[in-house]
């Protein structure tokens, strides 16, 4: 995992200078002081947008990691290749966005997953299905929020790619289908929906037990 | 009304709300010209319309025009294609989802545009003959497909940064953005592929997506 996940940065830093600059930029920012213990405060600006997407993506690879270490029954090679990549993508986009907060990064999140039934296949690509339409629906949302370029960049190459996962997710539930390729979550405009973080992290909430509290992002 | 309205309602509510609060007061007074008391997103939009008029940022209409070109020639292909039988009838729901999607791209772009949208070009998906056979050979199709798909997610990737003088309109590219991600995902996943080539998606300059495109456009 690490190999991939460090692999998969250097890919990024190659092809932009954006992530270098977000690695470079993080680490010059204050840091807010912001405790384990006390919880997670996202932070402001910026900033706190990169904490919302890292709080998230913490999220999906806790999921996927148990997800691939409890495989559900009789769990078939397809889905298992694509479970697997799906959580390696998870863990690279973590990774990433937590060097590039530096000392701002909020910290580890403890995740529960007690609704969602490991063993079985309808309850884990449920769950996936879930987890993969708020990271989108969360990107789109949250771009209007970033003042930095960069960033902007940096979040779009992460949100087509939870938008990739979701369509595979739903190919998964149901191969070939209209809802693969985005029914059910584009509406007749042709748009995938956008929610600003307050919605989303409520819908996130009974996942999360660390409390996450985002006091300036709308 | 005219076609603008489409920009804003096209956000959530709680979206539109956000982004639209300068224009609060202005959409009351619109929306009793209208003599409609309708959502606050349709609201809003009236309010949009008076707001971009003929006047939308040149930067921003120079996108969205660039943006149009590559929808106009998605939706031309899908709606040959889908006509031309070259689809396995076991694949024909997606092509006519992803079909649909293209042409709403479309009327919402050149809703937005209004006068400035550019015609729709010519196309030529044999590209001077290198793709003949395009209309009978299903592979064939199938490249093509993932081609625009893929190019379609680079495309607006990196056209992010130019739109992020208007909150409104990066929103509305955000979420086609990640529908092309959809598409890509499930078409290359009928040519039995995953449905990402990494983590991380790579951002494409306007030149390179014209240079890729131009082979296409008669």
């Amino acid at each position: 995992m690490n190999v991939t996940s460090s692999l998969s940065r250097r890919h990024l830093l190659k092809w932009s200078g954006a992530a270098g600059t977000i690695a470079v930029a993080g680490s010059l920012l204050p840091n807010f002081g912001i405790s384990a213990a006390l919880g997670a405060e996202l932070g402001d600006g910026d900033i706190g947008v990169l904490n919302y997407a890292y709080a998230l993506e913490q999220l999906e690879a806790a999921f996927y990691t148990q997800v691939l270490r409890t495989p559900f029954g009789n769990m078939q090679v397809n889905d298992q290749r694509i479970l697997t990549q799906i959580r390696d993508h998870e863990i690279a986009h973590r990774d990433f966005l937590k060097g590039a907060l530096g000392r701002n990064a909020i910290p580890g999140l403890e995740v529960d997953f007690s609704a969602v039934d490991f063993s079985s296949r309808a309850s884990v690509l449920g769950t996936a299905d879930v987890f993969e339409n708020l990271g989108v629906v969360a990107y789109n949302g949250a771009g209007q929020l970033i003042t930095n370029p960069d960033y902007l960049v940096a979040a779009g190459s992460i949100v087509s790619i939870e938008a990739r996962h979701a369509a595979a997710i739903a190919d998964l539930l149901k191969p070939f289908s209209a809802e693969a390729a985005g029914r059910g979550n584009v509406d007749h405009q042709g748009l995938d929906k956008a929610l600003l973080p307050s919605k989303v992290l409520k819908a996130a909430a009974p996942f999360i037990v660390t409390p996450v509290t985002a006091a300036t992002l709308p | 009304m005219t076609q603008n309205n489409s920009i804003l309602s096209a956000i959530e509510p709680e979206l539109a709300d956000t982004i639209g609060t300068s224009r609060r007061d202005m959409f009351s007074k619109y929306a009793k010209a209208a003599g409609i008391m309708t959502s606050a997103p349709l609201v809003l939009a009236l309010a949009s319309n008076q707001a971009f008029g003929a006047t939308l940022p040149k930067v921003i209409e120079d996108t969205l025009n660039f943006a149009l070109t590559l929808e106009y020639l998605e939706a031309a292909f899908y709606k040959q294609g889908n006509a031309s039988g070259v689809i396995p009838s076991q694949y024909k729901s997606v092509f006519r989802t992803i079909g649909q999607h293209e042409d709403a791209h479309v009327k919402l772009l050149k809703g937005v545009l209004g006068s400035a949208a550019v015609k729709a070009p010519g196309v030529d998906f044999t590209a001077g003959g290198t793709y003949a056979d395009v209309w009978e050979n299903f592979d064939t199709f199938l490249t093509l497909s993932q081609t625009f798909e893929d190019l379609g997610v680079a495309a607006y990737k990196g056209q992010a940064g130019n739109l992020m003088g208007s909150k409104e309109v990066l929103t509305v590219a955000l979420q086609i953005h990640s529908v092309e991600a959809r598409h890509a995902s499930e078409v290359r996943r009928i040519g039995l592929k995953f449905g990402w080539d990494g983590a991380f998606d790579k951002p494409m300059s306007k030149s390179a997506v014209l240079a890729a495109a131009t082979p296409f456009l008669a």
